[in-house]
């Protein structure tokens, strides 16, 4: 078990978003307030590690054949789970959210890392996948959400940050009304609309290749003057 | 009885369009739309299952309220999404089998489409009776083809197009379905009737 290496994965080599690129209309979709990022990304990160655990612990029962249909039966499953108990407690994420939060169901992040990981693996490094992964789609979410909603409407943090009287508030229930960075006749409502959605993604996944290639690059130098400093060595 | 359908056809084809405005669906646009030739077969097919899936889960949901399980509908409705998808790949094998193997690995793939999940659900929200679901179903299918195979075309175009490096793939794709999603806006302020 490697902890390290799987956090690593889960949130920059390996993200779920930016590298795997599965995951990505919920991603585009719902990502216009911070209040809706960090609601469907916790629901995300709860389902996709619970999923995680129990199909891993099935692995050796489930019938090749089969495992898709029952992989789908396990996170439908999960995903009612949450739904019900967002309606319950969180309505206001529930109504913000709409569909999305059924549609979890067919978000390809849960039922790639069914496919990729769990069937192979133990329960204990599925479970940490589960967290690692969701942790790194929610920072993604969370990314997108400050940047359309800045641009968008002026304001950081809506739905769950505010500034009551000179106080900092932090509240769970989808009122608050966000911290003001510049007056809303400035934003660009172009980027809270689909436009918007698309465009940020596709800078984000265009600033990941940029970073992954540099990265790359550097190692493939590193490589070269060791070879070279090899070489001299030899001819010494 | 017509001005809601014809409401609804609109609405889904061009207003309310399942990618550009709502983005269900965006994995299969944006992972089979290379050639226009894939792109419409897939429109097709998801169309279709689309359709069906409507008007078969308005039956399920039907049943499910008469048995007081409606919180087992997300479950129910994959299920029967699943079902109808091997279904449909098995009678176009048998019957149809030049479609089929067009359509090859996509045909399973519906399953996991969230415009087909996201139409039977969104029925359910917005109390649409059988005749409105179907429609609705179809013509929400009908504008993911619209969308799909207008994005295929544009993509053709895009190997003479002089970007940065960094866009390369993907990001230019995202950047390109933005921009047709600018366009489908214009539709916004439109009004029936």
């Amino acid at each position: 078990m490697n902890l390290k290496k799987q956090f690593t994965e889960g949130l920059i080599t390996n993200n779920p978003v930016l590298v795997q690129r599965i995951g990505l209309c919920s991603t585009m979709a719902i990502t216009t307030m911070f209040f809706n990022g960090i609601g469907m990304g916790l629901s995300v990160l709860i389902i996709l590690t619970c999923c995680n655990v129990v199909i891993s612990a099935m692995r050796k029962a489930i019938p090749n054949d089969i495992r898709l249909a029952m992989f789908v039966v396990v996170i439908a499953g999960f995903v009612t789970i949450v739904d019900l108990l967002l309606q319950a407690f969180v309505p206001a994420l529930s109504a913000s959210l709409g569909v999305f939060i059924p549609l979890i169901v067919v978000n390809c992040i849960i039922i790639g890392r069914a496919e990729a990981f769990c069937q192979k693996e133990p329960v204990v490094p599925s479970f940490f996948d589960g967290i690692f992964q969701g942790i790194g789609y929610t920072l993604v979410l969370l990314c997108m959400c400050i940047i359309r909603e800045l641009l968008g409407s002026g304001t950081f943090g809506a739905g769950v940050f505010e500034i009551v009287d000179g106080s900092f508030r932090a509240v769970l229930d989808g009122s608050a009304a966000g911290i003001r960075i510049f007056p809303e006749e400035f934003g660009a409502t172009i980027m809270i609309m689909p436009f918007g959605g698309f465009l940020t993604l596709a800078c984000l996944l265009a600033a990941m290749q940029y970073a992954l290639r540099k990265s790359a690059e550097k190692k493939e130098a590193a490589a070269r003057a060791a070879k070279v400093e090899v070489v001299k060595e030899a001819a010494e | 009885m017509f001005d809601s359908v014809l409401t609804i056809a609109l609405g889904a084809i061009l207003i309310n369009n399942f990618i550009f405005s709502q983005f269900l669906g965006c994995c299969p646009f944006l992972g089979c739309s290379t050639k226009i030739d894939t792109a419409l077969g897939m429109g097709l097919a998801v169309t279709f299952v689309m359709g069906l899936a409507s008007a078969i889960c308005y039956a399920v949901n039907m049943l499910l309220i008469a048995l007081e399980l409606e919180y087992m509908s997300t479950l129910a409705f994959i299920l029967v999404i699943a079902v109808l998808v091997q279904f449909v790949e098995m009678f176009l094998k048998k019957s149809v089998p030049s479609l089929y193997t067009a359509l090859g690995i996509f045909l399973p793939l519906i399953t996991t489409n969230c415009a087909v999940l996201g139409v039977v659900l969104l029925n359910v929200q917005n109390n649409y009776n059988f005749i409105e679901s179907v429609v609705y179903g179809i013509t929400g299918g009908l504008g993911f083809l619209v969308a799909i195979v207008l994005f295929a075309s544009v993509r053709d175009r895009l190997q003479f197009a002089d970007y940065p490096e960094s866009f390369d793939g993907f990001p230019i794709a995202l950047v390109t379905a933005g921009l047709l999603a600018l366009a489908f806006m214009g539709f916004s302020g439109m009004k029936i009737g």
